[in-house]
């Protein structure tokens, strides 16, 4: 069944049909209808809804449940998801699973609440303290807002790791149809809970490892995780690549502008593509360079000041040559905006 | 002779050796003379007796107790500093029959933590705090605690703590007993034999308490913290007798059952049911009317907040989507909503929509004189413009482009409804664009109006709307 569904609703309707049990959250624009549609839905389905004191609050609540086994989310946007950062740490040195949106606002600071992408930094690259490393999906649609927050917490258990829906203002306040797949995901056994039962009794859930060698055995293991997630998690879309000339490469909000951008150039005989990562960590740097292997050109565009684009330098490297286009405060690039930048990177070239 | 035998014997909730520990597995990590030892025998004695500890679940905080998982045999979670109260609060949430137990310092529960304990506690979280106060961070190796004494001797209040740099200490039982929810809260101390018998006391009766579900409960113990305070451990107990006991008064501060008033509770579904799936037919239902219309339509909406601006927006989504296109809607939102001016962008499609964002509408629907000179310029040559005036003002020309002066606000009001106008705009816009059948709205209408009244008029808006661009001569259309 269709039914036109707005971003963030989206996000806890695949959540319900991923099995979550509960949501621990604090309000923030442009985000907070993902928390009501929790408040909504979890108690009526026997789950647990708690608006907690503060974002640094949630975190840790989320941290519990997950200890006891549950499926537990939370979202956030920007400045909430900078305080819930000590948690993710937490939360990735204990092992714990667990999904966490950020419906990515301007900043620095209080910034503005429109759409943005400068939180890449903050949850692709870490952003709390120590060795971890952030599972990170980010939709570009609506029915991928459901979808991908199935897959987090999917990927989450895999991985007994924090999964992360990197998203934007735009993504999370749009509506777009909308089709659930009736089945709904019962969550997997997790012998490692502490629940306060006999069975349980013997687990610890914790981060501390004092001794060097005790703590060092542990980020290796982490490691040896996160390295079996690159090699089987990458995802990506590619859209009109194969003559591509120029290839357009962005996430989220951008790469719907990018998809009309690329059908616009080819309208006008610039044989345009669009590489879209849906991971984006682990980045999907080799598809990136399969597709790139052909091309004059790679452009990339993002709501930041360029957060992303070094992913994809470091995985094109001398390949092709990189170029840059952004927008920030709030700004969406413009399909001309876009291109009228390829075609100067095109005759750039042809001169 | 001694007319008595000593026996060494240790609960069953600790750990016979404690392997946990990297070495010394016998012995705690905890000095001479330290509280945490004493606490530590006594809960354990008492969750032996109360038979909980298969039901117990332990969460240690960061300080000098953040290895008390290496004695307990009971379920144990590690959190982070100050967060053992909102870690403790979703353990309970998931695990009701569980014993929850959240062992913190005062500087993990009074000063980095504030705000968890003091929301725990006035949620009235079933759970039980153990809170540590021994007036110092002894961990980390003497630094002020928010419990440190006036005149206290610290490493970061080296001339002793100033209440006019520091402030005073922090009464934690005091400050939570103004709060509604606990139904248990005491403050004992281990300054002699005496006073240790009330804290097993204590400490009993807060596990009885949770396990009885009777609500919050919380024990604060003045404890010790010999090595620290530079004493002998029998100098450190004189030292929470003769100057914290004055500082922080014993007993009880709460001591009551609190019932919850009543309050409605959601209906038990599934999750299917909540989704609307449950009856919904298995094959993807056919659009009652396929729209035949292949063009793209770009719509901008703009008006003042109230004019149902993005509902308007909404409403075409809907209807496209129920024609089998591809649909997107994006709205301006936030602060901008509440100021006064709104917008927002439709497209309706035969293919994936790229962009939701609108650069160039084909259609624009300017509900006030604001929004027409803001976006008329953008509109596509061959696109159109409605206006919610009878006259368009006289020096807005855009070539290329028709607009419409569509008094939707003025014939909503004859219906007697101002609110109605952007249905009015909905059958105009219908007429005039023919890109989605009139039919289809009123099935929207119909599905999303409860109200039979306002539905009816919505109605009569939704015709208002086509009749008025009906009635227009036929070259202004």
């Amino acid at each position: 069944m269709r039914q036109l569904c707005k971003g963030n609703v989206a996000v806890i309707q695949g959540a319900l049909l991923a099995g979550c049990q509960a949501y621990y959250g604090y309000p923030i624009t442009p985000a907070s209808e993902i928390a009501e549609a929790a408040a909504f839905y979890l108690p009526q389905v026997g789950g647990v809804f708690l608006q907690a004191e503060s974002e640094v609050a949630a975190i840790n609540m989320v941290y519990g449940a997950a200890s006891a086994g549950q499926r537990v989310m939370t979202a956030s946007s920007g400045p909430g998801i900078s305080l819930m950062q000590e948690g993710l740490s937490y939360l990735a040195g204990a092992e714990l699973p667990c999904v966490v949106v950020d419906v990515v606002r301007g900043g620095p600071g209080l910034g503005n609440i429109a759409p943005e992408q400068s939180d890449y930094f903050a949850l692709v690259k870490g952003g709390g303290h120590g060795n971890y490393r952030n599972l990170v999906l980010a939709p570009a649609s609506v029915q991928e807002m459901a979808d991908l927050t199935m897959l987090a917490f999917e990927l989450a258990d895999r991985y007994r790791n924090p999964a992360v829906l990197l998203t934007d203002g735009f993504i999370g306040q749009m509506m777009e149809p909308l089709e659930l797949r009736a089945r709904i995901t019962p969550p997997p056994e997790k012998p490692w809970a502490v629940r306060g039962t006999a069975a349980t009794r013997k687990n610890l859930i914790t981060s501390i490892h004092l001794e060097p060698d005790a703590l060092e055995a542990h980020i290796r293991k982490l490691e040896a995780k996160y390295r079996e997630a690159q090699q089987r998690e990458p995802r990506h879309e590619l859209y009109l690549a194969e003559d591509a000339e120029v290839l357009l490469v962005g996430y989220g909000i951008v790469s719907r502008v990018l998809r009309s951008a690329a059908e616009q150039a080819r309208e006008q005989g610039l044989r345009v593509g669009l590489f879209r990562p849906i991971t984006l960590w682990p980045f999907p740097a080799q598809a990136l360079r399969e597709a790139a292997r052909d091309v004059r050109a790679v452009l990339v565009v993002e709501m930041s000041t360029g957060q992303m684009v070094e992913d994809v330098r470091l995985a094109l490297r001398e390949q092709v040559p990189v170029h840059f286009y952004s927008r920030v405060g709030g700004n969406v690039p413009l399909v001309e905006e876009v291109n009228a930048k390829m075609f100067e990177l095109v005759e750039t070239a042809v001169h | 002779m001694a007319e008595y035998e000593v026996v060494h014997s240790k609960s069953p909730v600790f750990y016979p050796v404690y392997e946990r520990k990297a070495d010394l597995q016998h012995q705690t990590h905890y000095c001479p003379g330290c509280g945490h030892g004493v606490v530590h025998k006594l809960i354990a004695e008492t969750i032996a007796d109360l038979d909980l500890q298969d039901r117990t679940i332990f969460v240690s905080p960061v300080g000098c107790s953040v290895f008390a998982y290496y004695y307990f045999d009971v379920g144990n979670v590690q959190a982070a500093h100050g967060r053992a109260s909102a870690v403790a609060t979703a353990l309970k949430r998931a695990c009701p029959e569980s014993i929850v137990i959240a062992y913190q310092g005062d500087g993990d529960l009074a000063a980095i933590g504030t705000a968890e304990i003091v929301h725990a506690a006035n949620r009235g979280e079933p759970i039980t705090v153990f809170f540590i106060n021994n007036a110092i961070y002894g961990m980390t190796g003497g630094q002020m605690a928010p419990t440190t004494l006036v005149g206290q001797t610290t490493t970061t209040t080296p001339w002793g703590r100033r209440p006019e740099n520091e402030g005073f200490p922090l009464r934690v039982c005091e400050l939570l007993a103004t709060l509604e929810a606990p139904v248990y809260i005491e403050r004992v101390a281990l300054s002699d034999n005496k006073n240790i018998m009330k804290a097993r006391k204590a400490i009993r009766k807060a596990l009885e308490l949770q396990r009885d579900g009777a609500g919050f409960s919380l024990v604060e113990i003045l404890s010790p913290c010999p090595t620290i305070w530079k004493m002998t451990p029998t100098e450190a107990r004189d030292w929470v007798a003769e100057h914290m006991i004055r500082n922080f008064p014993l007993g009880v501060f709460r001591d009551r059952k609190v019932k919850m008033p009543e309050s409605s509770r959601p209906p038990r579904r599934t999750v299917a049911e909540v989704l609307g799936l449950a009856d919904a037919p298995a094959e993807a239902e056919t659009p009652a009317t396929r729209s035949a219309d292949a063009r793209e339509w770009k719509i901008k909406i703009a008006g003042f907040g109230g004019q149902g601006v993005l509902l308007l927006g909404q409403i075409l989504a809907e209807m496209g989507m129920r024609e089998g296109k591809e649909v997107s809607w994006l709205p301006s939102y936030g602060p901008e909503m509440r100021s006064g001016s709104a917008h927002c962008h439709v497209c309706l499609s035969s293919k994936r929509i790229g962009s939701p964002l609108i650069e160039h509408p084909n259609v624009l629907v300017a509900m006030n004189e604001i929004s027409l000179r803001k976006f008329a310029p953008s509109v596509v040559p061959g696109g159109m413009i409605l206006y919610n005036r009878r006259t368009v003002p006289a020096d807005v020309e855009i070539p290329n482009v028709r607009v419409f002066a569509i008094p939707a606000s003025e014939l909503a009001d004859q219906l007697g409804a101002a609110k109605v106008g952007n249905i009015v705009m909905l059958g105009a816009l219908l007429e005039l664009t023919g890109a989605l059948s009139s039919a289809t709205a009123e099935t929207v209408l119909q599905g999303t109006v409860k109200n039979s009244d306002l539905l009816a008029l919505d109605l009569q808006a939704l015709h208002a709307g086509r009749d008025y661009v009906r009635q227009l001569p036929l070259e202004a259309r």
